[in-house]
């Protein structure tokens, strides 16, 4: 076994990052979900399309700027610093914040897909049972749209932990702190540590072949279709 | 103008093609047909009703309870109401059992009048219980919607084309149901049909709804005679007579249905002696003739008087409204017989009823 306590802080830093984020991208990603499956405006291109932005944009421009807002001078970092927050960047929560908008468009999509796939009818029907919207929400749309939230919820995670670029830019690389497993292998391989490199390497594959084979598994949208 | 008991729905809206613009008062109990052929706002209507479609400045008001008024507006999961889609809406999650408690269960035990036991028993769902919405052919499903929409007690059960999506066999297997909530529960029933079958066989009162507008409205027998409607019926031209089997002539399988005093003589359906049932005559099937004909394979010949006549959308065919005691038929004849006939209002012909029809 040729895990260093480094190596193990670091995978231990992903998967806290990784889960943390996806708990927040579930809170945040389903109303902007349901907003998007349930509105027809102009402005739903809109917003579809800043969701969307992270998956055209290098991580490192999306990096950039969280960096400059969040910062001491930027507006947010000083709204932070007045409340007593401090600044940000370098920091778990300035991962958390940057991995949230970077992961957002892998948990909107196949959660929105599946809220327009349930369609209005059984929240029609549900409503003629009585049961009011939030009720009906938790009773009819999210077990029919399950297979949706599990598919962004997993999708988002293992986004989560293949992110570089940003994390590199908003977070740096302070061990126990912003360097996660990404990072961590960047650097055995800059200081031509192959074999430790191979290890962690090889960790990120089998968890990202894993997370995949679950979510193919679970999905028999995907699974039935060619 | 509003009655404490009955419903009154008043509801504008404008719809891609046409405004709908009703201003109804039903009667609070039985069953009412909004009849009219597809895309004549039946359904829009019931939406309106049900809440899931907001209009504003709408009026609904059911058995005394205000649902709609000035601003007020009750939603839909606020409404004692119950609804039975066109197709299957159960939910796929649920089993039966689920399905039926999720409105139930959302109902205060107060307001719980109708039993678990008598709704299962009422559709014959007990054998279906622990399956799910895909193991339950079309029928299946329709009578579960129909059980679990009971189970929350609705002060009115609003059903749009309930048979529409099943095919015939299944529209056989679910009208019995249907009747037996009729005959059973004294909750009132408003159902959306294009089928002038299904509408003589289960409806009271008949709404007839033509582009967004109520053109006729009332009791069903009455309104189905009446000759002046432009009611889109074509070959179901006809009327609906309620009467009670009188005798039955097991050596010819035949039945004598009294209608007020009126014999018709037909198939037998099984029904016993006394069973309220329903006839159904049509107006091509009933020719009319200046004499009583022994000489013919017509069972049914009364004496009628003519009431009046109007011409049909085909310039050679007339529709004759007749009457024989106080039961209305109609005839259609050709342009020519009436003249040939000299058919005035008031003269007293023979009725032929070819063929007469036992719905119930």
């Amino acid at each position: 076994m040729s895990f260093s306590q480094a190596d193990l802080a670091a995978i231990l830093l992903t998967l806290r990052l990784a889960a943390t984020a996806t708990l927040l991208l579930l809170l945040i990603g389903t109303p902007i979900a349901w907003w998007l499956a349930n509105h027809r405006t102009r402005w739903k291109a809109v917003v579809s399309a800043i969701v969307a932005m992270p998956l055209v944009l290098p991580p490192t421009v999306l990096g950039f700027y969280l960096l400059l807002l969040l910062g001491p001078h930027g507006p947010v970092g000083k709204l932070t610093e007045s409340l007593g927050l401090g600044t940000l960047p370098f920091t778990f929560w300035g991962l958390v914040v940057g991995s949230v908008i970077y992961s957002l468009p892998f948990v909107v999509q196949p959660i929105q897909n599946a809220i327009e796939n349930v369609g209005t009818r059984p929240l029609e029907v549900a409503a003629t049972l009585r049961a009011g919207p939030w009720d009906a929400f938790w009773t009819v749309v999210l077990p029919l749209a399950r297979t949706g939230f599990m598919t962004g919820a997993i999708l988002g995670f293992a986004h989560t932990v293949g992110e570089f670029g940003l994390v590199l830019m908003i977070g740096g690389n302070i061990p126990g702190v912003t360097r996660v497993a990404s990072v961590q292998l960047y650097d055995h391989v800059e200081a031509l540590e192959y074999t430790q490199a191979h290890w962690l390497a090889g960790v990120l594959v089998v968890f990202a072949f894993v997370l995949l084979l679950v979510l193919y598994t679970l999905n028999p949208v995907w699974r039935g279709k060619q | 103008m509003t009655s404490p008991d009955g419903i009154h729905a008043r509801f504008a809206l404008a719809l891609a093609e046409f405004t709908l613009d009703v201003d109804l008062h039903l009667p609070g109990q039985g069953i009412t047909a909004l009849f009219g052929p597809s895309g004549s706002g039946k359904t829009t209507l019931l939406r309106c009703i049900a809440g899931l479609q907001r209009v504003q400045h709408g009026e609904l008001h059911v058995n005394g309870a205000s649902w709609q008024h000035a601003k007020q507006f009750l939603a839909t999961h606020q409404r004692p109401l119950g609804y039975v889609f066109q197709e299957s809406s159960l939910f796929a999650h649920l089993s039966v059992r689920g399905n039926l408690q999720y409105g139930l269960k959302r109902v205060n035990t107060a307001e719980q009048r109708i039993s678990w036991q008598h709704v299962i028993d009422l559709l014959g769902i007990e054998a279906l219980m622990e399956r799910k919405p895909a193991q339950l052919s079309g029928g299946e499903r329709q009578r579960v919607a129909i059980a679990r929409a009971l189970l929350t007690s609705p002060r009115l059960l609003l059903m749009d084309e309930p048979l529409a999506a099943l095919d015939q066999a299944r529209k056989q297997e679910i009208l019995p149901y249907l009747e037996r909530l009729h005959a059973e529960l004294e909750i009132p029933m408003l159902f959306v049909s294009h089928a002038p079958d299904e509408v003589a066989r289960l409806a009271d009162h008949i709404v007839v709804l033509q582009k967004g507008r109520t053109i006729a409205a009332g009791p069903l027998a009455e309104t189905l005679a009446r000759i002046d409607l432009p009611i889109q019926l074509g070959d179901d031209v006809g009327v609906v007579i309620e009467g009670k089997i009188a005798e039955r002539d097991q050596d010819w399988h035949l039945v004598r249905v009294n209608c007020d005093g009126h014999d018709f003589w037909v198939r037998d359906a099984g029904h016993p002696v006394d069973h309220a049932v329903r006839i159904r005559i049509l107006a091509r099937d009933v020719s009319l003739a200046l004499s009583h004909r022994q000489d013919s394979s017509i069972l049914n010949i009364l004496p009628v008087q003519v009431v009046e006549t109007s011409q049909e959308t085909h310039p050679a065919q007339v529709l004759v409204k007749l009457q024989v005691g106080s039961l209305p038929l109609l005839s259609r004849i050709t342009q020519r017989s009436v003249q040939a006939l000299a058919l005035v209002p008031g003269k007293t012909v023979y009725a032929q009823i070819k063929a007469v029809a036992l719905i119930a």
